[in-house]
């Protein structure tokens, strides 16, 4: 019987091909206009770290005061020096690490290259089993090393395809800024997106790669400046990269994973009673006032996903319920002109559910070839979303079976749903008056 | 041209589901059209802003030193080697050195206070360093006061904190700062113990930044007198002869090189055109005028074909009618009135509805993603726009409509 609709909905589409060609094209315009701008919102909002993004919290505290939080009340979003070495050294977490961007030079072994200079960050030895950060060789350096100051390095695979032509370069040396670090682990290809772990600096979202990961207090003591926002409610009294470390300027990101609620409850105490004691230290002269945000809260407060995003989504989505009103309009007319054949099939003794099968069936052809125009149309803007978007978020939009899959899905049944009405008013032609007025 | 409107709306009334949906149809475009025009009238503005820099022929070499242990002097020294260097080259008029360049996206930016002990800043400016060349080599339109005297010209190491006693700044900073005017010789606080006074004004003169932020403090500038030895690195603004830029922007890093190999000039996007620096600072603007300028096109054309679809339906159906009504005597003209009546009856109604949809909206924009408020223009150029796409659209249907001959009066089917 469904065949004998399909070849009904076929000679219908047929009869009237410029009006069958316009909603095709609506369906095609409004779904594909709404899968791009999906493509591009799926990539820039999603979990860039789901089975653990519950158990990883930001921290801040507020060392500037009344004068410095924002008008929601909230203090810096980044931690100054003192603060962070701190809770370093307090050790609450399960596992925690304060971090801040770098950008050293690297010299090639060959003497015949250029320098070369690299993005990286300066990090705890808790911040590659926290993040879970992938290697292809090696691992991560230790907690002794990171007090010792190792002279140790983690570096990208890019990196290391750069330096050592790809090969495991564990043990083997590497000159940064001058200095020689050994290397310790080489990552597998890892940039995750948003850049989660240091928000602040990467503003979210950043198509370079982090090629070097060196021990914090290496940084330090190596007097490797930071390289990402420095945040001063005041002129820092010295001058210099150790000025910096004696201010109350912000500039470094930082991170604890959390198991459970207690451990949540227990970590929110311990930065409460830190920042009393800072108080009655005489430091602050302000109540505490901190946060603890997860990472997916810490994400939205920090407005990762850019608006630009949201409203071109909603103005997609608009697109597409305008189209699918069309649609109805022109599916309700097209139906109701077959009134009298409605009429015919009815009298013959067809049942009001032979009418819904029929007419859905034409519906959901419609959807489907809007469907396969829209997959093109998809593809043709998925590919061009550079035009539109920053390079950093258009390079995250990507084609795969399920955008493919959930645009076929759309386009059928939102032309099914719009299809509803009209085939509700076809059922109820009533066969004798069609039958008589001819 | 007699118009009755009376058999128009009892007409509708038999197709009351097909008259909403364009109605609706109708609404909802205007709804999206309006604000999408609002977004690409806000973001080719901001397209159009001015730098107050010579963008033709300026650009910026993003110069790193691959010797960070190395002494605010020994960097200074370095600093004013390469700048004597850049300046000797034939294809390049002039260059500075700099801590930052207007519409770099971002960058060193302080709190104004007009005394040190205020809590409550008055206004936040952007911070730009530079020596005596630093005007001269931007381009920039001295309106007032004088230049810095290369006497005046501090050095500043890394993370150094100097408040210079002098700055030039830009025409808006000096109008908030010193509404009544004569800004000239009167001082500030930039974050600092002591004041800077300010011996030039400038305009106009961009920020480095274009968030959304300060756009409250736009043009806002200030430029302090140093040279910003940092041992990172530094920037070098340089402006070429006129006609010269290729040529000044392949001799600048060389000439760079054969100062000192010490230091890193990234090959790609290492020295960039003013060309460049726009293109990049106003990406996601442009994109997002493109976009809605492209979902707008798709829209009215959508809606526009909606009604040439509907119409052309409603035609076909009233053969028979529009037969009768020329045998009693109807002239073509008032058949195709007919059509046009209706057509515009339904896209009132259509638009009313979108003007409160337009607005709810924006109103929501506004709260949800800190938009601007629209202006009733975009709304009332959306309504003009719509108006006329109906009356457009239904035209070729309204006369197939008006030439059905009076004989089909008589036809039965």
């Amino acid at each position: 019987m469904f065949a004998y609709y399909l070849d009904l909905a076929l000679r219908s589409l047929k009869r009237s091909p410029g009006l069958t060609a316009l909603m095709v094209l609506a369906i095609g315009f409004g779904v594909a206009a709404s899968m791009t701008s999906w493509s591009v919102f799926r990539a820039v909002s999603g979990d860039p770290i789901p089975w653990k993004s519950a158990s990883l919290f930001v921290p801040q505290i507020d060392n500037w005061g009344p004068n410095g939080r924002n008008p929601d009340g909230d203090p810096p979003n980044a931690m100054d020096y003192a603060d962070a070495t701190a809770l370093m050294r307090d050790h609450r977490a399960k596992l925690q690490s304060a971090m801040y961007q770098i950008s050293p030079s690297v010299v090639p072994a060959d003497a015949a290259k250029h320098p070369i200079n690299v993005s990286g960050e300066a990090v705890y030895s808790e911040f590659f089993p926290m993040l879970d950060v992938p290697f292809q060789y090696g691992s991560g350096w230790s907690a002794s090393d990171d007090e010792n100051r190792a002279q140790v390095v983690v570096i990208s695979d890019k990196l290391n395809q750069k330096l050592f032509g790809g090969a495991n370069s564990v043990g083997r040396n590497a000159s940064i800024e001058g200095r020689q670090y050994r290397v310790v682990g080489v990552l597998k290809d890892w940039n995750p997106q948003p850049r989660f772990y240091d928000v602040v600096n990467s503003g979210g979202f950043d198509s370079g790669v982090k090629d070097v990961f060196l021990p914090f207090l290496t940084a330090i003591q190596a007097n490797l400046q930071n390289d990402g926002n420095t945040n001063c409610n005041a002129v820092p009294k010295e001058p210099g990269f150790v000025g910096l470390q004696h201010s109350e300027c912000v500039w470094i990101a930082y991170m604890a994973e959390l198991d459970s609620a207690s451990a949540v409850t227990a970590y929110r105490d311990y930065l409460q009673g830190y920042a009393r004691a800072q108080q009655q230290a005489g430091r602050f002269g302000w109540a505490p006032n901190n946060r603890l945000r997860d990472l997916r809260a810490w994400l939205d407060n920090q407005h990762v996903v850019p608006s630009d995003t949201k409203v071109s989504l909603l103005v997609a989505l608009g697109l597409l319920l305008v189209c699918l009103v069309n649609t109805i309009g022109l599916l309700l007319a097209k139906f109701l002109r077959r009134s009298s054949e409605i009429g015919v099939r009815r009298a013959l003794g067809a049942p009001r559910k032979a009418i819904y099968l029929q007419f859905l069936t034409e519906a959901g052809m419609v959807g489907a070839a809007g469907g396969v125009l829209g997959l093109l149309l998809t593809c043709a803007g998925v590919a061009s979303v550079g035009w539109v978007m920053p390079k950093d978020i258009a390079d995250l939009a990507r084609l795969d079976v399920s955008l493919l899959v959930l645009t076929l899905l759309v386009a059928v049944v939102a032309t099914m749903l719009a299809g509803l009405y009209p085939t509700y008013r076809a059922s109820r032609v009533q066969p004798a008056w069609q039958l008589k007025s001819n | 041209m007699n118009i009755q409107i009376r058999p128009v709306l009892t007409a509708l009334r038999r197709h009351k589901v097909g008259t909403l949906l364009i109605a609706l149809q109708i609404g909802l475009t205007l709804a999206i059209v309006c604000n999408a025009l609002f977004i690409i009238h806000q973001r080719l503005a901001n397209l159009s802003q001015v730098s107050g820099v010579d963008e033709a022929d300026v650009f910026v070499v993003a110069n790193y030193w691959a010797d960070v242990n190395r002494s605010t002097e020994q960097v200074d020294a370095q600093v004013r080697a390469d700048l004597i260097a850049l300046r000797q080259l034939p294809a390049v008029l002039d260059a500075t050195p700099a801590s930052g360049y207007p519409l770099r996206g971002g960058g060193w930016d302080n709190f104004v206070t007009m005394t040190p002990d205020q809590v409550k800043p008055t206004t936040d400016a952007a911070v730009y360093t530079g020596d005596e060349h630093f005007i001269d080599t931007l381009g920039l339109k001295l309106v007032a006061g004088r230049n810095f005297r290369p006497d005046e010209v501090m050095a500043m190491g890394t993370q150094q904190a100097i408040t210079p006693p002098t700055a030039i700044v830009s025409k808006a900073l000096a109008e908030r700062l010193f509404p009544d005017g004569n800004a000239l010789g009167k001082s500030f606080y930039a974050m600092g113990a002591t004041p800077s006074t300010i011996i030039g004004i400038v305009d106009p003169l961009h920020r480095q930044g274009v968030d959304q932020w300060s756009n409250s403090h736009a043009g806002q500038a200030l430029i302090w007198p140093l040279r910003a030895d940092d041992s990172k690195g530094i920037y070098y603004i340089v402006r070429a002869r006129p006609g010269q830029l290729a040529d000044a922007m392949r001799e600048a890093p060389k000439a760079l090189y054969a100062q000192s190999r010490l230091r890193i000039i990234d090959p790609k996007d290492g020295v960039q055109d003013y060309a460049t620096i726009r293109h990049k600072v106003y990406d996601s603007d442009r994109g997002m005028v493109i976009l809605m300028g492209v979902i707008c096109a798709v829209l009215l054309a959508i809606t526009a074909a909606g009604i040439v679809g509907l119409t052309s339906f409603w035609v076909g159906q009233r053969r028979k009618q529009i037969g009768v009504r020329r045998a009693l005597g109807a002239r073509q003209r008032d058949i195709l009135a007919y059509f046009l009546t209706e057509n515009f009856l339904i896209s009132a109604t259509g638009v009313a509805l979108g003007v409160v949809l337009a607005f709810a909206f924006n109103l929501w924009t506004v709260a949800r993603f800190a938009l601007d408020r629209m202006s009733l223009g975009y709304v009332g150029i959306g309504v003009v726009v719509l108006l006329l796409l109906g009356q457009g659209a239904v035209l070729a249907p309204a006369l197939r409509a008006s030439r059905v001959p009076p004989i089909e009066a008589t036809r039965s089917v």
